[in-house]
């Protein structure tokens, strides 16, 4: 009987030990990889590799030239190697990480009949006006014609021409090294129509370390999928001035063409405005020589701050915001001038604020006070308002004048305010800050996620973050090939993918957790299961060594 | 022999002249270079002023965050550029003697609510979730535009937080906080996104130097009232309100502040002196080792104010007149001349004017634009009050007999509260 019920206490107390090792092995072979996994950060997989592979990116911006030679510009034998293709490549010297080279393929042919036809009518102008089919030349492309020497189509001293569509004219030599020193010239011409040094470094002045101080100067609007353009009217006064101004005939007249021509560059939205007694902030002084009122340079960065809260710029949209201020001063403090730094008076009696707006003072011809009746009809010369507003509008976008080479002439300005190569230029800037900015915005993802442990990263995330890196490659290919305008827009695809992945709502990193916090909230779980467990296993192990132990001493 | 020896002498005048003015060209070239390194290179500025307690007891920290808001307004920061947030409405508060009014000195000399104050996130908006969004950009797209800040890499950013804090956190609404990691990592998110230039970071509670400690993320500059275990008190109660009305630090730094103009060439060493351990019983701390430059290069109006850089236009395009229509656009403003009436302009109240200078100066109040205002006027005011708000403010002293000025040593420490 105590042998049975010794065998029975043995069989349980192997059945308590057999068990405790299945909870034990339950515990950690499926608890602890459950646990460790329903607890961690769920992070859609990303393309780091090819992140940090956009890194050592390499922009080629190409540009494709077609040259056109007439019939005398070179000596007959340089002729009959026509047609063949040339291509010129050269860094950009920028301390940026990425590097930029930028290549012109100049496609050299014979002119064709008509094209010889137009080169010999009377001026340049009549000559352009044949020529040049806007619809027929991509996006950044250029065309360029070789007169011959002497002809008469351009001035006397004058060796080349930049025409305001796509095309340009350059005098040819009857040289042995003809096409060398064409060859130089032309690209003088193609430099200054799309792509040089400082246009780069503007748009890139954001990311270049060293310039941040010199880059006051250039500091054009950030890269943006579209822009709000507002114009106010600004009246202190009024009791004695009633200002009229036909601003939507202005803006149909003049602003909507030139944003018409810009419309690849973004989408525009254009509003106005009137402010009654909205002042400056800072009292003019008075100038008893000319018996007028002046705003002196370095007062000036002060009159925009009182007046901005009144303008409701927040209210107007996410986009940024460009404002045109017309300011008619009050009576008592007009005529109202701007003066520059050397005390004289600028003669637009206009400034601007770069990434803000412009302000223009408009001061009330004297002779309409002369009746004595208060208000006095004020009817404001929408032309001359706009020409300043329109030229503030080219600064502040960074259509700047280009830095043409010696002997050049310079086509006179559309009707629209904007040649069609500025437009390219800007396109190619746009491009590159855009694939600058993505780039940078991808890598610094990247590198957040390394260092904050605790953010999520959901897929929609994820695919937003694949967008963007075949994006930015698919915009480096299209620029590496010429093809301007789907470059420009692979780039912009690629920001906003970037910015809506790393601005995505859903990343907020979790709210952190001290080391104690952890252990105060794991402790009370775990503690009371793992105690059994862990005392029962340590038995278990005693009492194995013991068994070992044993039957070296009996034996 | 003499000759020669003039002519030795003279030539080597000439070589030390050439020499000196070599030199002096040359160190003024790298004097200005110099002085270009040091200037800021930011083009616009922002502020994120945060008061993260409720409750009337704590009027002090709205009446902080107030101040500051109204100094930064002042040197030309505009409301689009501001984020001010604030846990609990004093202005209107029904235990608030004095609506519409959040005073900042007894005898309720400085009144820094205001005609325009701009709350973007007001009571339970007011979490730490809502504020770490804020500062890191990762707000959902309802957002509305004077609730984002949306600097860039050119943007000097401002902020202070007030409130009750300890060793390492503040308290957010008396149910949350935020620790300094999470802070910590909140910089170095917008640094990696480039969403600011520099960052100069003001905490009024107590322990505050604990949550500057982490800091790890470049061009950061922080002030704290109190060191870890000091508790940050508050200043001088008004028996009136019933409150304690600021806290030490904050109202010596509003002090400093008065005397700040847009042009003023006051530096950061100067505002590190700002209420020494005699005023403030805490000793306020810095840390600038995070920020590139030298402090006593840095001006306050970096920070504060907000100063654009203008140029020159010089340019016009040539447009040309469409003579036609305007003739005929002409013609139609002629006949709608003559069918309307004569305008005539009603007797107008007057419209509030821009506080430049000292504080202490009448302020004209048209009580239509503030909403608060009228609505505080109609809930809780009595027609005396109404009367003397309408009327221009005598701001020299008020006429409350009740309150005795006491200076701080008199004070005993049990009438002061902590921010603890």
């Amino acid at each position: 009987m105590a042998a049975a019920g010794a065998a029975a206490t043995d069989i349980e107390v192997v059945r308590g030990k057999r068990a405790a090792l299945f909870f034990a092995a339950v515990a950690i072979v499926l608890g602890l990889p459950l646990w460790w996994k329903t607890t961690e950060t769920y992070r859609a997989p990303l393309p780091y590799s090819q992140i940090s592979g956009l890194n050592a990116l390499q922009l080629r911006l190409m540009v494709p030239v077609t040259v056109v030679f007439t019939r005398d510009s070179v000596p007959l034998d340089d002729q009959g190697k026509l047609p063949f293709t040339v291509v010129h490549e050269r860094e950009i010297p920028l301390k940026y990480k990425m590097k930029i080279k930028c290549r012109f393929q100049k496609t050299y042919r014979r002119a064709l009949d008509h094209e010889e036809e137009a080169l010999s009518l009377g001026s340049v102008q009549e000559a352009e006006a044949v020529l040049a089919q806007p619809k027929e030349q991509a996006a950044g492309s250029l065309t360029l014609y070789v007169i011959s020497e002497h002809s008469p189509l351009l001035p006397q001293d004058i060796m080349s021409y930049i025409g305001p569509e796509r095309t340009a004219v350059v005098r040819g030599i009857m040289h042995r090294e003809a096409f060398n020193i064409i060859g130089h010239r032309i690209i003088q011409v193609a430099q200054a129509m799309s792509l040089t040094e400082d246009v780069l470094a503007a748009a890139l002045a954001d990311h270049l370390p060293e310039d941040k101080w010199s880059s006051d100067k250039r500091r054009p609007l950030k890269s943006s999928l579209g822009y709000e353009i507002t114009f106010s009217l600004l009246n202190p006064d009024p009791k004695s001035h009633d200002v009229r101004w036909d601003i939507e005939g202005a803006v149909q007249r003049y602003v909507q063409p030139f944003l018409n021509a810009l419309s690849a560059a973004g989408n525009f939205s254009v509003d106005s405005q009137i402010l009654y007694y909205a002042m400056l902030g800072v009292n003019p002084r008075f100038d008893p020589l000319s018996s007028s009122y002046y705003l002196a340079m370095p007062s000036l960065p002060h009159v925009i701050n009182p007046v901005e809260s009144r303008l409701g710029s927040s209210a107007a949209s996410l986009y940024p915001v460009l404002n045109f201020l017309l300011y008619v001063p009050e009576l008592a403090h007009s005529p109202l001038y701007i003066r520059d730094r050397d005390g004289a008076p600028v003669a637009t009696n206009a400034f601007h604020s770069p990434r803000w707006g412009g302000i223009m003072v408009y001061n009330v011809d004297p002779k309409a006070y002369n009746g004595s009746e208060r208000p006095v009809r004020v009817q404001v010369d929408m032309v001359r308002v706009m020409e300043v507003f329109l030229a503030q509008l080219r600064l502040l976008f960074g259509i700047a004048h280009p830095q043409v080479p010696p002997k050049c002439l310079l086509s006179g300005p559309k009707s629209e305010g904007l040649m069609t190569w500025e437009l390219d230029r800007l396109l190619w800037a746009r491009s590159v800050e855009n694939l600058a900015t993505a780039t940078t915005t991808l890598t610094s993802l990247a590198q957040l996620l390394g260092k904050i442990s605790n953010i999520v990263i959901k897929d929609d995330v994820a695919s937003e973050v694949y967008r963007a890196v075949a994006a930015v490659q698919k915009a480096a290919e299209e620029l590496a090939s010429g093809h301007l305008s789907s470059a420009f827009t692979a780039s912009q695809e690629a920001v906003t993918c970037s910015e809506r992945a790393f601005f995505d709502p859903s990343l907020l990193h979790l709210l952190y957790f001290p080391d104690d916090q952890k252990f105060a909230i794991y402790i009370p779980l775990f503690l009371p299961m793992a105690v059994p467990i862990l005392l029962s296993l340590v038995k278990i192990f005693l009492e194995m060594r013991k068994s070992w132990k044993k039957p070296e001493k009996i034996d | 022999m003499a000759a020669t020896y003039v002519l030795k002498h003279s030539a080597t005048t000439l070589a030390a002249f050439l020499f000196l003015s070599f030199v002096s060209s040359a160190a003024s070239h790298i004097e200005d270079q110099a002085e270009q390194f040091f200037r800021s290179g930011h083009t616009n500025n922002w502020a994120v002023l945060v008061c993260t307690s409720r409750f009337w007891f704590n009027y002090r920290h709205v009446a902080n965050t107030l101040s500051v808001y109204r100094s930064v307004k002042r040197l030309g920061i505009p409301d689009s550029h501001i984020v001010l947030m604030l846990a609990d409405d004093m202005a209107c508060n029904p235990r608030n003697p004095k609506p519409a009014t959040v005073f900042s000195h007894k005898n309720m000399e400085l009144n820094v609510y205001g005609d325009d104050v701009e709350v973007d996130y007001r009571s339970y908006e007011v979490t730490v979730e809502n504020f770490l969004r804020v500062l890191t950009g990762r707000i959902p797209p309802s957002t509305p535009r004077s609730k984002r800040l949306l600097s860039d890499d050119r943007s000097n950013i401002l902020i202070y937080m007030t409130g009750h804090g300890g060793n390492g956190f503040l308290k957010f609404q008396d149910s949350e906080e935020i620790t300094n990691i999470e802070l910590a990592d909140a910089f170095e998110q917008m640094w990696q996104k480039r969403r600011y230039n520099e960052l100069l970071f003001i905490i009024d509670t107590c322990q505050g130097a604990s949550m500057y400690e982490r800091f790890y993320s470049p061009n950061i500059m922080a002030l704290a009232s109190s060191q870890v275990g000091e508790d940050s008190l508050s200043h001088q109660p008004d028996p009136a309100i019933g409150v304690h009305l600021m806290d030490r630090y904050t109202f010596y730094v509003l002090e400093f502040l008065e005397e700040i103009n847009p042009a003023s060439q006051t530096n950061m060493n100067d505002l590190f002196q700002v209420c020494p351990k005699s005023l403030c019983v805490s000793t306020p701390g810095h840390r600038t080792d995070l920020f590139k430059r030298d402090p006593k290069n840095v001006l306050i109006t970096d920070f504060f104010g907000s100063v654009r850089k203008v140029e020159i236009t010089t340019e016009t395009m040539s447009l040309q007149q469409d003579s036609e229509i305007m003739e005929s656009s002409y013609k139609e403003d002629q006949m709608d001349e003559e069918l309307m009436e004569p305008l005539k302009y009603a007797e107008q109240l007057p419209v509030a004017q821009i506080i430049h200078q000292s504080s202490i100066i009448a302020v004209e109040v048209c009580s239509w634009e503030t909403t608060a205002r009228a609505v505080c006027f109609s809930l809780w005011s009595s027609p005396g009050h109404r009367q003397s708000e309408w009327e221009m403010h005598d701001w020299q002293g008020g006429q409350d007999s009740r309150s005795l000025p006491r200076s701080p040593s008199q004070l005993a420490m049990s009438d002061l509260r902590d921010d603890c």
